[in-house]
């Protein structure tokens, strides 16, 4: 097995703050990474450097082999374009915790947006993949409405939708149910179990350890910058060998 | 005890309910209230009030010295409707103009570029700080300072002969509104939530198809009611190149005026015009704003005929409950 995500010495900094403080992991193909962690240890941040959405200080973050954000000639570093960084982040999914659907565009529209845009998919050929897409996620009689008229756990699965209308080969989730009311937490896990067996590989930012205990083949807990733990999900979440992974799993469990 | 209750608050209709005795007083719907309302001896009061002010305006204008008839003759006037015409004409361009170089200067302010937007910044200054007449007669005068434009190999010609009343008045009205324009597309713009831009971008898009596709749409809904009160405002500033000579309603409407010693005769046909155009304006302007309302609530608000639908057929059932 090949590593999808792989991450060397990761810093990152916001102004004086450090956020990471070298981060070192590997996520394999076709495994469900789950990272958890108390806000602000830098799960989220880490996320969001690995589609080059934050710039990395230091170390090396490669995705499928590449490196994010840099091409390497010699032993210099040249920055990639704008253009380029989106080609890379077509191969790339991401979820976001408050959704971020277009509010302006039908669920449908949203899904059939990228593929066409980006890609430039035929409309025809987008919207038929969408009506797919949807019925998946449960919400094909939804594809005429707008994202106000939606209930939380719908958006998020329109959004996990439009994602995966780019057929990425890796999905990034930064913390996808919390902002879901309790009930409709289950949908959206559901539909992400359904992805899990499909063997796409996922990254998961959560607070849900039941998902990463029974979907997860891989956990990491972060805290202060740093992964403190890091191991099977079951073994780590039922046994920690850290005072800081049990001190945390004692407040969330 | 609970059967009781459970009767009650489901609102069981009175056939279910059994009828006569002590039961009677809690089944079927309760009574209807008939209450002696409120007297508002206030409102009754201020009424009279206005009225009678009212009264006594339309008495010092059915008294004043005003040719009534002279109003009606002038207002399809011929030169009076080629002056709205112009008006409008140069009202419309000025906007155009104003949109697009104020996104322009909205897009060159947001840049990380510090030259591009220190430059957008000076200009707004400028000409957010200055007086459109002022502004306006600069125009007019340029050949006093620039007596030949000359643009090297393009173009080269007298300035008087550039700077016609119609050009005066297209770039006085035209730059003074980019700035006013640039300053609300730039909040229109930063009204939209980052969060967007990330999804688009994280999708793979581009920066310019993220700001047609994602951005712009949604910063329109922030961005079009204040662009229409800059257009009817833009409608009646237009008076103001009167000053460069155009020749637009306020300027063909007073030159009768003066001539034929009708002055406030013809000033009223010019109101009515500016309030023709504007109210016309409006009506457009609901339209504009319920398109781009689209999403943002769960249903659209209604259309100018459906509201006065809905209103003719609420007073219809209250006469007929009544």
């Amino acid at each position: 097995m090949t590593a999808m995500v792989k991450a060397e010495g990761v810093h990152k900094s916001f102004g004086a703050v450090e956020v990471l403080k070298g981060i070192d992991l590997e996520v394999k193909n076709g495994e469900v990474f789950c990272l958890i962690g108390p806000s602000g240890s830098g799960k989220s941040t880490f996320l969001r450097c690995i589609n080059h959405l934050e710039k990395i200080n230091a170390g090396r973050l490669y995705v499928d082999g590449d490196l994010v954000g840099y091409r390497q000639k010699g032993d210099k570093l040249y920055e990639l374009k704008d253009s380029e960084v989106a080609l890379k982040r077509r191969d790339i999914g991401m979820v976001f915790q408050r959704f971020n659907l277009f509010p302006h565009m039908t669920a449908a529209d949203n899904v059939v947006e990228a593929p066409v845009q980006v890609k430039g998919v035929s409309k025809a050929q987008a919207r038929e993949r969408a009506r797919e897409l949807l019925d998946r996620v449960g919400l094909a009689d939804k594809a005429g409405s707008y994202p106000s008229q939606l209930s939380g756990g719908q958006q998020q699965r329109v959004a996990i939708a439009r994602a995966l209308a780019m057929d990425p080969k890796l999905m990034l989730f930064d913390e996808p149910t919390s902002a879901l009311d309790p009930e409709l937490v289950g949908d959206v896990l559901d539909v992400m179990r359904d992805l899990a067996e499909s063997g796409m590989t996922m990254v998961v930012v959560t607070h849900e350890m039941g998902f990463a205990r029974e979907v997860g083949d891989s956990l990491v807990f972060m805290d202060g910058g740093v992964v403190v733990e890091s191991g099977n999900p079951r073994e780590v979440l039922t046994n920690p060998q850290h005072e800081r992974t049990q001190a945390f799993l004692s407040k969330v469990l | 005890m609970t059967d009781k209750l459970d009767k009650s608050s489901a609102g069981a209709p009175p056939e279910d309910t059994p009828r006569g005795g002590e039961e009677s007083a809690y089944s079927g719907p309760p009574e209807a209230i008939r209450a002696i309302p409120v007297r508002h001896y206030g409102r009754w009061v201020s009424a009279v009030i206005v009225l009678a002010l009212l009264a006594l305006l339309v008495n010092a204008f059915a008294n004043g010295d005003i040719q009534w008839n002279t109003v009606g003759d002038q207002l399809f006037d011929s030169t009076v409707i080629a002056g709205a015409g112009r008006t409008l004409l140069i009202s419309v361009l000025s906007m155009v103009l104003g949109v697009v170089l104020g996104v322009l200067l909205a897009v060159m302010r947001l840049s990380k570029n510090p030259v591009t937007s220190t430059v957008a910044w000076v200009y707004i200054w400028f000409f957010r700080g200055t007086p459109v007449y002022v502004q306006l007669l600069m125009w007019f005068n340029l050949a006093l300072i620039f007596p030949v434009l000359n643009l090297g190999p393009i173009y080269k010609d007298e300035m008087t002969d550039v700077m016609t009343p119609f050009m005066c008045a297209l770039l006085g009205l035209g730059l003074n509104e980019a700035a006013y324009m640039a300053e609300i597309c730039r909040a229109g713009l930063l009204a939209v939530d980052e969060g967007q831009t990330e999804a688009a971008h994280a999708l793979g898009m581009s920066h310019g198809k993220t700001l047609r596709r994602i951005v712009i749409p949604q910063a329109m809904r922030v961005i079009v009611p204040p662009t229409g009160n800059e257009f009817i405002n833009m409608l009646k500033t237009s008076s103001l190149v009167y000053v460069v000579t155009y020749n637009e309603l306020l300027r063909s409407t007073s030159v009768i005026g003066s001539s034929s010693f009708a002055v406030m005769e013809l000033l009223f046909v010019a109101s009515i015009w500016y309030l023709v155009m504007t109210s016309v304006f409006s009506v457009f302007q609901y339209y504009l704003e319920r398109y781009y309302a689209r999403g943002s609530s769960r249903s659209l608000p209604p259309t100018v005929f459906q509201k006065i639908r809905t209103n003719l057929l609420s007073i219809g059932r209250e006469r007929s409950a009544a």
